[in-house]
């Protein structure tokens, strides 16, 4: 499965934001009903990106705990940790 | 178009702890073994559990799996099994230096043996000074005991079935369990998986109540396959819930907030702990808090524009001493409220965490029902382990430190007695399409189109009122109302109707299966909790609030067939050493 498939896909999109933490459950899906739409194509395939992290590392950058070293996938955890709070 | 079969010497449904330590026994055995998970193994719900795993290891203070028992007997209020117990607290030691040598980072000290924090419930000496008995990697304790075990069953080559939803078990016509039919979320095809042995091992069902820790994949799917094949599922009704959850979202808010001096207020602003524990107030026991927090809300005294839930105040303690000594919880509130702790009151409601009921096993994880010759015989090829079956360890109440523990010690101990099954059952047994009939009628029946009410309408509803009458206010009025609207439920679940019957990655379709399972595993913990006059452990009766050894210490089962309920005695008879009889649970 290429990753174009995934973003373009809803449904796959929303099975690979299921996850073993209901926080990351909860702000995965929280994104997609409110922000994944407004990226650019270049942002969705960055979701992707983050999507094949593990739960543990996704979970320290979306709480705060760390910091990805990666610019493009720093911006999107700011975006998603604001559309939480919308 | 006939449906594909594969044939495997074993079937493991979940990839957890409990599924994964199975298979690597299994594979490692040269068995083949298929594993089937609805989300990439990794994924699983394992890798939320920070706390830690209990072992007699005595490598801080001195310690004794004899010791570690009594602690759990003591903790199940009674209601454990056991000869389970004891297996569990000997195998516990074993089963970590194999975690260990499989390369699980333990945290350790300085003379480089694993580190044991002390947790609440662990004693020395029955019932003595704290022992310290957890052994941990970190905070991430699951997360490494699970990518460690899925990374060694990809090397002993365990077949793993991605993204595949389990529908129901296949059994033929004596009742052996032969197989699952399956189906692929990517393509929404079915596939039927032969083998001689099945392992249920799918993990917990929060989801059925409204405010819950546990991850949207939480739905049961495994217990409710056992309850359609015919197997009761056994004391249900004792669920763990954890006083303050973020309200309206569940996360877990940790007891110490209360305790660094964090109290609770209604939505008048009163301290409302002062009436119900005038001594211990906010530090009261957890089903003391809890069910003052809901009657505070029942009675009108809500918090919020609904009225539906009541806040937790830590603003008087400075801002240097929640952000420092409560990082979690400011993370938490930042993230998911845009509120500082040390500002703003925290929104908060009973969360629920953990299910001490399930899929009733003996100590070697084999499925058990009543039969004929007595309530305990063994479903052939069956086999459940972990937080779906009830082998029964917990009990009424699970101590910290003793559910990874359960997962690990029951998952391997299915997969020694799968080795022998199979080698006492060497060929696969005839799988005929009538067999198959029941589990493709299950899935066929969400192909139903025309108008009817959506899945995610009926799941609320469902989780509202399993929080409203199945939550920590229990009594037979509020009990026996939810049962009628349960049912009411069930029968409109009849009526829901998929909108979207296209193949590939139907979500909606797997969210349809999965509200079949929690409508099935919410009957089961509600029927169970409205039967059970006592209280005991996680259950507590407004209307009955002892224990009442003398009716009540027996095990209860539910069965799907009428809502049928049942009871069969505990095991109180260890393996090798002395009973502990019960006493008053005081710590």
């Amino acid at each position: 499965m290429s990753a174009t498939d995934i973003e373009q896909d809803p449904q796959r999109l929303r099975w690979q934001c299921r996850r073993g933490m209901l926080e990351l459950d909860l702000l995965l899906n929280g994104f997609l009903d409110a922000g994944y739409s407004d990226l650019s194509k270049q942002g969705r395939g960055d979701f992707v990106r983050l999507l094949a992290y593990q739960d543990q590392i996704i979970y320290d950058w979306l709480m705060g705990q760390s910091i990805p070293a990666d610019a493009a996938l720093r911006d999107l955890v700011g975006l998603i940790r604001a559309a939480m709070k919308r | 178009m006939p449906i594909p079969h594969r044939r495997f010497d074993a079937l493991i449904l979940g990839a957890g702890g409990a599924g994964l330590n199975a298979a690597l026994r299994l594979a490692s055995a040269d068995l083949r073994v298929a594993v089937v998970s609805k989300v990439f193994p990794t994924r699983s719900h394992t890798v939320a559990a920070q706390g830690g795993v209990n072992a007699a290891l005595a490598n801080v203070l001195p310690d004794n799996w004899h010791w570690h028992m009594f602690d759990t007997v003591k903790g199940s209020d009674y209601l454990g099994d056991q000869d389970a117990i004891e297996y569990m607290c000997r195998e516990a030691i074993p089963t970590v230096y194999e975690l260990e040598h499989a390369g699980v980072p333990f945290s350790r000290l300085d003379n480089g043996k694993i580190y044991q924090r002390a947790f609440g419930g662990q004693s020395q000496d029955f019932g003595g000074d704290q022992a310290a008995r957890t052994c941990a990697a970190a905070d991430r304790t699951g997360h490494a005991i699970l990518h460690t075990l899925y990374q060694q069953n990809v090397r002993a080559r365990s077949h793993f079935f991605d993204e595949y939803f389990g529908i129901d078990l296949i059994r033929d016509d004596e009742g052996v369990v032969i197989g699952a039919l399956v189906l692929d979320i990517e393509s929404g095809e079915p596939l039927v998986i032969e083998s001689k042995a099945t392992l249920i091992a799918t993990g917990g069902y929060g989801q059925v109540f409204r405010t819950t820790t546990n991850a949207f994949i939480n739905t049961g799917d495994g217990m409710a396959m056992a309850l359609r094949a015919g197997v009761p599922l056994q004391d249900m009704e004792f669920y763990q819930f954890h006083p303050t959850g973020v309200a309206g979202k569940g996360m877990l808010i940790t007891e110490g907030a209360r305790g660094e001096g964090g109290f609770l207020v209604n939505g008048d602003g009163e301290r409302f702990m002062e009436r119900y524990a005038p001594r211990a107030l906010d530090l009261a026991s957890r089903d003391v808090v809890a069910r003052s927090m809901v009657t505070e809300i029942r009675e009108g005294r809500g918090a919020g524009p609904n009225k539906d839930h009541v806040l937790l105040k830590l603003d008087h303690l400075g801002a240097e001493v929640v952000h420092q000594r409560l990082p979690g919880i400011t993370d938490i509130c930042r993230v998911f409220l845009g509120i500082d702790p040390a500002k703003d009151a925290i929104p908060v409601f009973p969360t629920a965490h953990y299910a001490m009921g399930g899929i009733p096993t003996d100590p070697h994880a084999r499925v058990v029902a009543p039969a004929r010759h007595g309530p305990e015989e063994v479903v052939p090829g069956l086999y459940a382990a972990g937080e779906c079956a009830c082998v029964s360890v917990h009990g009424a109440n699970r101590l910290g430190g003793n559910s990874l523990l359960d997962i690990l010690v029951f998952g391997r101990a299915a997969g020694t007695d799968i080795l022998r099954f199979v080698a006492e059952n060497p060929n696969h047994r005839t799988m005929r399409d009538e067999h198959i009939e029941p589990a493709l009628a299950r899935m066929q029946r969400w192909e139903r189109k025309g108008e009817g009410e959506s899945v995610h309408a009926a799941k609320a509803d469902l989780r509202k009122l399993m929080e409203d009458h199945c939550g920590v206010f229990r009594e037979r009025e509020t009990m026996a109302e939810g049962v009628d609207k349960l049912k009411a439920l069930r029968d409109r679940i009849d009526g829901v109707r998929l909108q979207d019957h296209s193949k590939t990655f139907n979500t909606a379709r797997i969210e349809a299966l999965e509200l079949d399972n929690l409508m099935d595993v919410g009957m089961a913990t509600l029927m169970s909790a409205l039967h059970r006059e006592e209280s005991r452990g996680a259950h507590s009766r407004v209307d009955f609030p002892q224990r009442d050894d003398e009716q009540w210490m027996k095990h209860s089962l539910y069965s799907r067939e009428d809502d049928r309920m049942d009871f069969k005695p505990v095991r109180t008879k260890p393996l090798t050493v002395e009973s502990f009889p019960p006493k008053a649970r005081v710590y």
